[in-house]
């Protein structure tokens, strides 16, 4: 994308979708993702909540930071760069990974699509196209970003693929989970993902920003009858709690952009040993989380079931000596799951299944404030997973 | 007989500082100044009717908070008003803008080289990390790693612990930050010679050093480590110009009863049997204190002030050899509106913010050994501002004022004095670099107060007009500042106290030194600590 | 082929011998391959035209550990010197200026200067016996508190002294203490010579440290230094190959098991130690993709980039410098007239420019070792500054100027000696990057300076010679201490690999 002198005189970008985005923002809700405008909310958070649990939403994903990776080299890349077996990742399917600094602490979380050999696109939270290039010398690869070059939607819900059936996706019910398929779209291609930040049945579309319009109201055309609806960035943080996952900013600080030592955290500390393969041969930061592996970590993160109500927000974590151990990253009353839901990180080695925590929480009632201690149940795996969002062949109606 | 419980050389804003917090504590202060105005280089003077300069200090970002609060300077009438951005001109028409928004300055630096845009992350990360560090020095007292008292062992603890919470790639990286050149310091991030160019005069503003000497690196810090209102590295315009920070701080001082006296240069400092008991005035006036503190550089205070039978032989050697060059000038510039900058176009924003005209590291090193030559740089690095744009105070309606900082202008041109001819050349060397990207400026000019460092020795009294009081290069920093031994704000003499730049931390309007130097003298009185030390920055 | 408990040593120049020596004596399997076809590195004694001898690129000894000496038994291995403690002589109209430690044995130079240069040189010796002395360890967080200790114990007024001096430039330092013109431009050399840095330039009082040591000349050229090196580690028990230039490392579960030659065989060994330069070691042979990616970087970063050339003369008789005494033309000459001259010979290497009028550090090697060149004739040798590895143009150009420009300061300090010639070299950083393998072309591998120095030299993560990847060690000079000829990499690092292969003793990966 070559940039005008004069870009600052608009210092946000709409994003490919923002002509439909901005009319069906009936609250005027908006917030910045980087270069971009995106809508907190269309018409109502816990209505647009409802509506992802119950039939499906889009949510627009164009701003997320997105990285062609290709070359002969790319897949001798990719495995030096993240901590799983990208190997292991055959061409048409999506991998979740983390990557690592020296110091075996998380740089950021992404996703990795294998488009077709040698080809990778790499989508994260954060910018990191100078981490990339400095990951890069030694391959023969070529790393381009190209966040402003595909425009991005997450259809998710239990009803998502049957708007995409009404499309005429032929098949797409077939799709396993972390699938790709790309189809033709009026003149171009539209790929498709079986993947999403919802914990749910779900989508993400990836289109050409010329056709973006042209695929909102396409989707909006056949999903009416199925209950489709807009979504906005404050649901959809609610479902990514309750499915457990974290985000990078708010559950960790990503390790490049760290000025204070000892605020990182290794994937061991956020639970997320499983994405760490120390057979594959070297990868960033291997050496560190082998010393980490060997030594014991110093933090852990914990899913947390709060007694009581009141959201532990930003809670601090004590032990039963009321020691304060720890503190709560992301919490809400969770409406899927019918339970007051935490991520927290908490010093080693509290948070082991059984141990028993507290948390501080302050919350307000007409302006009246009161301190609460509630004790909390570590919980192992998400706290909200349907058994839909695993099906095979998924749900078309 | 006049006595004093203290008595400060000295009105620029560090013997303001302290004079001010010794008053407070409840003593009788007295600050003598040379001039018939105070501020030192902090000054505002009306010398173009209806205008007003920030004749030498020119921006403020240093000055601590805890010293702001602690002596109250917004109800003594500061107030600081922060700008956004810089630039940088290309001399093909283009620049490349520091906007204060970080997506709209990612994307500026992607328009030039985009690894460098992310790369900026990562060059802010780590400058940031230095910052943290000496940020939590400024106001503590320097320890004298060669002693073994409990307040430098203390002290000596207290760096020891700062240092290894950067954790072990920082500690790393902070000793080559010190021992590095800008240039090789900006290497390992960048790759766009022009974007190196827009950081690189951070480097060596105030430095009689070019931006491949090593130890350049660190001169970033003091155009870094300040903060407007928590926003660290932001830089912002006093309200009617650098005097009022210098007014302020002799508003606190008066209302706490000290005493200034203009107009009264002092002739020598008095001493007898190793302590000192007072000064003498030029005009002969004799004035006791047990306690004289010095706020000028460690040459004026050691060489002319003192007799050199009162000192050691090491320490007169030692000020001798301490180095303070005189490497900058200055223009200050009544404009009869606003200049324009086609590269720019109409209602810019950045016009409000610094400009420069260096887009090469080259140009910055040639322009550095001109000054080596002995002469001032025919291509010089400008840091230019346009301070009524933010503060319409300064000027009438409609009008302007440009401040424009000039390095490197050497103190003497080839072992001579200047002359009005070399000013005036001296001058139309740096408009010629200015109507470059602007047409009409020339056209605009009213007035122009040609600064070079011989008027900033002459008037300021800073020896060879070197503005920071010292160079600050790790030979003259912290422990080594202005020499070691000394560095504890405590003079060789008994009762003598140095405050000024040529002190830890060092010199930009900071004011730390003037409050350290308050904080030694109350110890040393047995007073309650009233000297705020720096906040905790977690 | 593979044999169990053996070590290879790639790369036999003086670091890696010693450090074979040291192994081969502690009792390990120890292989040494050299791609030339000698051994010595950079220090080797190398003949450039029929009959003519000369040390090459390092073509005076000073710094080199004494305790190396005496435990190798490098006397009895045929070390021998044909001069020791050689003078500085600065050629000048009015008589030259010979210097003798802190002595001013001729030359014009006030006794206020004479006194200073006894002040000055005391306290050179005193900083640089405390570097001396970290030289020879391993730079840990122990070793550096000893470091500390040494520090203090040069007593309050010296701790205060090294610490403000350190990092100093020497141009000030020198404009402070001395009146001397020709003084100061010889003092000022021994900060410059070698690094990129100006006499202006911080941190060259640091620099010059290490040219504190008295300067030899070893018999037979530096090539008998490196030669009794080999015969040392031979005599341990070590196997040198020549002519075996290394291709890569192999790297198998994660741990460096071996190298493979560039003729395709492979050599298995538990540990490799790598004396070449840290970006051949890390980037080249082992690859950045068994590295993690901030170490990488820093090693792209280390700053490797050559600034001297090398003049090698072949003479058919003495050459008279003016001033110069018959008798001390066999010293340390030098052209850096002043302070003045040496910056305005830096100035150019900052825009990738060669010196219009470079300085100069000559030695006629051949005066006190007559095999070095045919009877009646002799050999010159000059280290020529600044001659920047990247220079602007390149340096098939650039080449034949910087000689004609160095023969031209020549000429006019020695008159008549461009008649003298029958054949001459000049090695420019490419020249010495090629023909020494090293990369940049730079004698120390990488710029001595603070920020390359001690525990982050190379880089922090491999400064104590073992590598981030296990079964690798460096012992080469972009380790602590860095280079010049003075073996205390190679013997540091052999007291890390038999400590690693203590903890993990042969066959086991870690």
């Amino acid at each position: 994308m070559t940039i005008p002198r004069e870009h600052y005189l608009q210092a946000v970008f709409p994003t490919p979708f923002h002509a439909r985005t901005s009319a069906a923002n009936t609250l005027n809700a908006w917030h910045r993702w980087r270069d971009y405008t995106v809508a907190d909310a269309y018409f109502d958070v816990g209505l647009e909540y409802t509506a992802l649990r119950n039939a499906c939403t889009v949510f627009d994903l164009s701003p997320m930071t997105k990285h062609l990776i290709t070359g002969p080299d790319a897949l001798a890349y990719m495995n030096r760069l993240v901590t799983r077996d990208v190997a292991k990742l055959k061409p048409g399917r999506v991998g979740y990974t983390v990557w690592c600094d020296d110091a075996g602490q998380v740089v950021d979380d992404g996703t990795i699509f294998h488009l077709r050999d040698h080809v990778y696109r790499l989508c994260s939270q954060e910018r990191q196209l100078d981490w990339l290039h400095g990951s890069a010398p030694g391959f023969d690869v070529s790393i381009q970003e190209e966040t402003h070059d595909v425009a991005a939607l997450a259809l998710q819900g239990p009803t998502s693929c049957a708007v995409l059936k009404r499309l005429g996706l032929a098949g797409i019910e077939t799709l396993t989970p972390f699938g790709i398929r790309g189809y033709a779209f009026e003149g171009g291609e539209l790929t498709v993902s079986r993947t999403g930040f919802t914990g749910d049945l779900g989508y993400e579309l990836w289109i050409d920003p010329e056709l973006a319009v042209a695929l909102w109201d396409r989707l909006f055309d056949v999903g009416q009858q199925v209950g489709l609806k807009p979504m906005g960035t404050f649901a959809l943080e609610m479902s990514r709690i309750e499915a457990g996952f974290i985000q990078a900013g708010v559950d960790f600080l990503p390790a490049d952009r760290a000025i204070r030592a000892e605020r990182t955290r290794s994937p061991f500390e956020l639970d997320l040993a499983w994405l760490v393969d120390f057979a594959k041969g070297p990868f960033t930061g291997r050496r560190a989380l082998l010393a980490e592996k060997a030594r014991g970590s110093r933090h852990r993160l914990v899913r947390l079931d709060v007694e009581g109500n009141k959201p532990a927000k930003d809670a601090f974590i004590y032990d039963r000596r009321r020691k304060n151990v720890g503190v709560v990253t992301s919490a809400l009353w969770s409406p899927a799951a019918k339970s007051n839901i935490a991520l927290a990180s908490v010093e080693m080695p509290h948070g082991a299944p059984g141990d028993e925590l507290w948390a501080e929480i302050y919350y307000q009632k007409e302006l009246k404030w009161s301190r609460l201690m509630a004790r909390c149940t570590v919980v192992e795996g998400p706290f909200y997973s349907p058994a839909r969002r695993r099906a095979v062949p998924a749900a078309d109606c | 007989m006049t006595r004093y419980d203290v008595i400060v050389i000295g009105a620029g804003h560090n013997g303001l500082t302290t004079a001010a917090f010794l008053a407070k504590s409840g003593l009788k202060a007295l600050v003598l100044e040379r001039k018939p105005w105070i501020g030192g280089a902090a000054v505002s003077r009306e010398l173009h009717p209806g205008w007003i300069y920030s004749n030498c200090s020119y921006v403020c970002s240093l000055l601590r908070p805890e010293i702001y609060r602690g002596l109250d300077l917004a109800r003594h009438g500061l107030q600081v008003a922060p700008y956004g951005g810089g630039v940088t001109f290309t001399r093909d028409g283009d620049y490349i803008g520091g906007y204060p928004d970080k997506d709209v300055r990612r994307r500026e630096y992607a328009r030039h080289n985009e690894r460098d845009a992310d790369a900026y992350l990562r060059y802010s990360r780590d400058t940031m990390r230095q910052c943290r560090f000496i940020r939590s020095l400024l106001m503590r007292t320097p320890p004298d790693p060669a002693s073994l008292r409990l307040r430098d062992l203390r002290e000596l603890a207290h760096l020891g612990r700062e240092f290894v919470k950067l954790g072990p790639t920082t500690m790393g990286d902070t000793i080559r930050f010190y021992s590095m050149s800008i240039a090789d310091y900006l290497n390992e991030y960048f790759e766009s010679d022009l974007v190196k160019a827009h950081h690189a005069g951070s480097g060596i503003i105030g430095t009689a050093l070019g931006v491949h000497s090593p130890g350049t690196a660190y001169v970033l810090l003091h155009h870094y480590m300040g903060d407007v209102d928590g926003q660290v590295g932001s830089w912002g315009f006093a309200r009617g110009g650098m005097g009022a920070v210098s007014n302020a701080l002799a508003g606190a001082l008066r209302a706490a009863g000290g005493e200034i006296r203009a107009d009264a240069p002092v002739a020598r400092i008095l001493a007898r049997d190793g302590r000192v008991n007072g000064v003498v005035l030029q005009n002969g006036d004799e004035l006791y204190s047990d306690i004289v503190i010095s706020s000028l550089d460690p040459k004026r205070t050691f060489l002319k002030l003192l007799d050199a039978g009162d000192l050691d032989a090491d320490v007169v050697r030692k000020a001798r050899e301490f180095r303070i060059r005189g490497s900058s000038g200055k223009l200050n510039i009544a404009l009869d509106g606003l200049p324009s900058f086609p590269a720019l176009g109409a209602g810019h924003p950045l016009v409000a913010g610094d400009m420069h005209f260096l887009d090469t590291l080259e140009r910055f090193e040639r322009a550095y050994d001109d000054w080596k030559a002995g002469t001032w740089s025919k291509d010089p690095y400008l840091d230019l501002l346009i301070p009524s744009l933010t503060d319409p105070t300064m000027t009438p309606p409609g009008k302007h004022y440009m401040s424009v900082f000039v390095q490197y202008v050497p103190r003497e041109l080839a072992g001579r004095d200047w002359t009005d001819a070399d000013r005036t050349a001296f001058r139309e060397t740096v408009f010629d670099q200015i109507a470059r990207y602007s047409p009409d400026f020339r056209s605009l000019v009213l007035h122009a107060e040609v600064r070079t460092p011989q008027e900033l020795e002459n008037e300021v009294g800073l020896t060879e007009g070197n503005i920071f009081q010292g160079e600050l290069t790790f030979d003259q920093l912290f422990f080594n500042r202005p020499f070691p031994g000394y560095a504890q704000y405590r003079g060789p003499l008994r009762g003598m106290y140095l405050c000024g730049s040529a002190t830890h931390p060092g010199g930009g309007v900071m004011a730390a030194p003037g409050a350290n130097a308050a904080r030694e003298v109350l110890r040393d009185l047995r007073r309650p600590a009233i000297v705020p030390q720096g906040w905790s920055d977690d | 082929m593979t044999e169990a408990g053996r070590i290879v040593i790639v790369g036999g120049g003086h670091n890696g011998l010693v450090c074979a020596a040291y192994l081969a004596r502690a009792g390990r399997k120890v292989l040494v391959l050299e791609a030339a076809d000698r051994v010595g590195g950079a220090a080797v004694t190398r003949e450039f035209a029929p009959g003519f001898l000369v040390s090459a690129p390092a073509h005076l000894l000073y710094g080199f550990d004494a305790a190396i000496e005496r435990e190798l038994r490098l006397a009895k291995h045929g070390l021998g010197y044909a001069r020791r403690g050689l003078r500085t002589v600065a050629p000048g109209d009015a008589g030259a200026l010979i210097l003798d430690g802190a002595d001013v044995v001729a030359g014009e130079v006030s006794a206020a200067d004479r006194a200073a240069l006894v002040e000055y040189v005391q306290r050179q010796r005193r900083f640089a016996a405390v570097l001396a002395r970290q030289n020879g360890r391993v730079p840990t967080p122990w070793n550096l508190a000893r470091f500390a200790l040494d520090i203090r114990c040069l007593g309050r007024a010296g701790m205060r002294e090294l610490l403000r001096v350190g990092t100093m430039n020497l141009h000030d330092l020198l404009e402070d203490r001395f009146e001397s013109a020709a003084l100061k431009g010889a003092l000022a050399l021994d900060g410059v010579l070698g690094a990129k840095l100006g006499p202006r330039s911080g941190q060259t009082f640091f620099t010059s440290l290490q040219r504190a040591d008295a300067h030899s000349l070893p018999r037979g050229g530096m090539g008998a230094v490196t030669g009794a090196l080999a015969i040392a580690a031979r005599a341990a028990g070590a196997e040198i190959r020549v002519a075996s230039p290394v291709a890569s490392f192999v790297v198998s579960s994660g741990r460096v098991s071996g190298v493979a030659l560039e003729s395709g065989e492979e050599i298995a060994a538990d540990a490799v130690v790598s004396n070449l330069d840290p970006k051949s070691t890390y980037l080249r042979l082992l690859g950045a993709r068994h590295l993690d990616a901030e170490f990488a970087r820093r090693v792209q970063h280390f700053r490797t980039d050559g600034c001297v050339a090398k003049l090698h003369l072949a003479l058919d008789g003495l050459p008279e410098f003016r001033g110069v005494p018959a008798d001390a033309l066999g010293e340390r000459l030098i052209v850096a007239p002043d302070c003045g001259y040496v910056d305005a010979a830096f100035d150019p290497a900052k825009y990738r420019e060669f010196s219009p009028q470079p300085v100069l550090e000559i030695t006629l090697p051949s005066i006190h070792d007559p095999a070095l060149a045919p009877a009646g004739r002799h050999v010159l040798s000059a280290i020529v500054q600044y001659a920047p590895y990247d220079l602007a143009g390149g340096w098939d150009e650039g080449r034949k100027g910087l000689f004609d420009a160095t023969l031209a300061v020549l000429e006019r300090h020695a008159p008549g000696l461009r008649s003298r010639i029958i054949a001459a070299e000049l090695l420019a950083p490419p020249d010495l990057e090629r023909e020494f393998r090293i990369t940049g072309g730079h004698w120390h591998h990488g710029e001595l300076a603070l920020d390359q120095f001690m525990m982050l030299r190379p880089v922090p993560g491999a400064a104590q010679y073992a590598a981030p990847v296990d079964g690798l060690y460096s012992c080469g000079a972009g380790c602590h201490p860095g280079g010049g000829v003075m073996g205390n990499a190679g013997r540091n690092a052999a007291r890390v690999v038999l400590a690693a292969l203590r903890r993990a003793p042969a066959g086991g990966a870690a």
